[in-house]
């Protein structure tokens, strides 16, 4: 058994995605406190480019695997390369950035090598050799320390926009070396028949700017003020349940319990009480603005600051404002 | 179609507030709930039932008190209902819970399709569907939010997921284990006579020796990571800064303070 860090480097269409870079930063540290070496693993088609991004961003050598049986992410062919690499190199720990992939082949993995998975992690560091992980349970009500037990590799993912994202120092060199896919293409049971693409819009677990809208908007016409903010300030649009249950915006835009967990540097809560369940998915947001015509609304107890009045009134001022600051009118 | 339907009962995070904290509602309990995001699998396999015939398990593993849960799974329209629930469970890890999950499954035979919500409100880690996939060695699919085709003669099914790129068209061999989020389909409401159905139906409970596990593959014996110590997140000090004005002259102050604090 090593002390080494294998980090898995998510891929879509040969760009990386930068949790895999925040994940790797934080890997950085944990070799460094272990005293072994740090392993990207790049899978995909055409990626060659992204294992040179890797040595740049942290790592001491890169694992390619670069086939077409790669391209787009499926749990088979990614998982069973992932375990032949763990089970013949016996890392210390495996560690992948808690995108829905990442989560996905994180415990698909632990489960085949039987080893111990700590997930979605806002903290880790190593103590007495060991990893241990802070994780959020009970939707963010409740910090859990996790402890690995001795099997070997520990597997953890860690969550978007918590890690630091390291910088590249392109005077860094390591080896790449070549690796092999383990299953053929008629050996693996799924097949992707296509992607639609996210129409241009910025994707909520990534941003950095998110202006949301919940009941107090009204109706679905309600939210084109919502979403004029968000493009002024170059953010994301979210929505609480309340709006998505009514039908006024997609579920794809839910933030909360039963929706997706964000953590901008900027979340603007409009018409939106604060219900524990919204909560959940937001209240680790660097900064919280909430606008509600209701001053005695629970999210004001979160907001850094708020505006108690009518959001159709303060909205388009606040868009006019954000316009003329940031050159955009 | 054999479906399985796995199904959690957790603690209800309605009932927090500011004097029920997140560690009181763990230990104190109160009214527990079915996970919501289970109620979406629950639905989903009743509906493919009702289109392509066949059962639905409700399958849960929990303490005594999680037939509550089965039996809301049945009054929906489950045809049958298991709870694994054994002392030697507590405190398992998302392995170990698999791994008697899993044992579950062989126990109740031929399946096509394993349903499972996104993840649990409780333990968070999206993790327990996928390794009840790794152990039974099947495919598996999560954020499944349509499920566009099943063809019985060739065994496969074809669902789009919710990923983050967007939204994508994924064909699989089956059986299968899948989790769903919400967008595909809205939970019933048990009628007045499915929650009769299931007030009078017998809920089987399979412990260790049902399953065939012995104490060291379960609970905190066989689980390889452990959380012996859990806190309260830091508090929000103060509540917000009411800013005030007209909307000019509040966007004004608004936006100086963002500038200030470098978020714009």
């Amino acid at each position: 058994m090593s002390n080494d860090i294998f980090v898995w480097i998510e891929q879509f269409n040969s760009t990386a995605d930068s949790i895999s870079w925040e994940t790797l930063g934080a890997a950085r540290r944990v070799a460094n406190d272990l005293g072994g070496q740090l392993v990207a693993v790049v899978l995909g088609q055409n990626v060659g480019d992204l294992a040179q991004q890797a040595i740049h961003y942290g790592a001491d050598s890169v694992l390619l695997g670069d086939d077409a049986t790669f391209k787009h992410f499926r749990l088979e062919p990614y998982a069973a390369v992932l375990t032949k690499l763990a089970q013949e190199q016996q890392p210390a720990a495996m560690l992948l950035g808690a995108s829905n992939a990442g989560l996905e082949l994180s415990a698909y993995v632990a489960a085949k090598l039987g080893v111990g998975l700590a997930a979605d992690a806002i903290d880790l560091r190593v103590n007495n050799g060991a990893l241990e992980v802070t994780r959020p349970v009970l939707v963010g009500n409740i910090m859990a320390k996790i402890v690995f037990g001795p099997a070997r590799p520990q597997i953890a993912t860690l969550r978007r926009r918590v890690f630091p994202l390291p910088a590249a120092d392109t005077a860094r060199s390591g080896e790449i070396t070549s690796i092999s896919p383990v299953l053929a293409e008629g050996e693996i049971a799924t097949k992707v028949e296509g992607i639609e693409a996210a129409a241009n819009e910025v994707s909520l677990t990534d941003a950095k700017i998110i202006v949301s809208g919940g009941r107090g908007v009204g109706g679905p016409e309600g939210f084109a003020p919502v979403k004029a903010l968000a493009e002024a300030l170059g953010g994301a649009m979210g929505a609480s349940r309340a709006a998505v249950d009514a039908g006024w915006v997609p579920y794809a835009h839910q933030v909360g319990q039963t929706g997706k967990t964000v953590q901008p540097d900027l979340y603007i809560a409009c018409g939106i009480s604060g219900a524990i369940q919204h909560l959940a998915g937001m209240k680790t947001s660097k900064l919280i603005v909430a606008i509600n015509k209701d001053a005695e609304a629970p999210i004001f107890k979160y907001a850094h600051y708020g505006i108690v009045g009518d959001l159709f009134q303060y909205l388009p001022a606040l868009t006019e404002e954000f316009k003329k600051r940031l050159g955009k009118s | 179609m054999n479906i399985i339907t796995l199904i959690k009962q957790v603690p209800d995070t309605a009932q927090l507030s500011s004097t029920v904290d997140g560690l009181r509602l763990m230990s104190e309990g109160g009214a527990r709930i079915v996970n919501p995001w289970d109620e979406y699998a629950l639905e989903t396999g009743i509906q493919l039932k009702e289109t392509h015939g066949g059962k639905v398990t409700a399958l849960c593993l929990g303490k005594p008190e999680a037939v509550e849960a089965l039996k809301r799974g049945l009054a929906m329209g489950a045809d049958e209902a298991i709870l694994i629930s054994d002392p030697a469970l507590e405190d398992s890890d998302s392995l170990t819970t698999a791994r008697a999950l899993v044992a579950a499954i062989k126990k109740i035979g031929q399946f096509d399709l394993v349903i499972a919500g996104r993840s649990a409100i409780d333990g968070n880690t999206a993790a327990t569907a996928v390794q009840v996939a790794a152990l039974l060695d099947v495919p598996q699919l999560s954020y499944v939010a349509a499920i566009k085709a099943i063809d019985a003669a060739s065994r496969t099914i074809s669902v789009v997921r919710l990923m983050e790129n967007g939204r994508e068209t994924v064909n699989s061999k089956l059986p299968a284990v899948i989790s769903v989020v919400k967008e595909i389909n809205e939970p019933r409401y048990p009628s007045f006579m499915g929650i009769r159905k299931a007030a009078k139906a017998t809920i089987p409970t399979w412990g260790l020796a049902d399953l065939g596990l012995s104490a060291a593959q379960v609970g905190a014996a066989g689980s390889q990571v452990s959380w012996p110590q859990v806190s309260l997140p830091p508090a929000r000090e103060g509540g917000a800064e009411i800013i005030s004005g007209s909307p000019a002259e509040a966007a004004k102050t608004l936006a100086d303070k963002l500038a200030a604090e470098k978020v714009i």
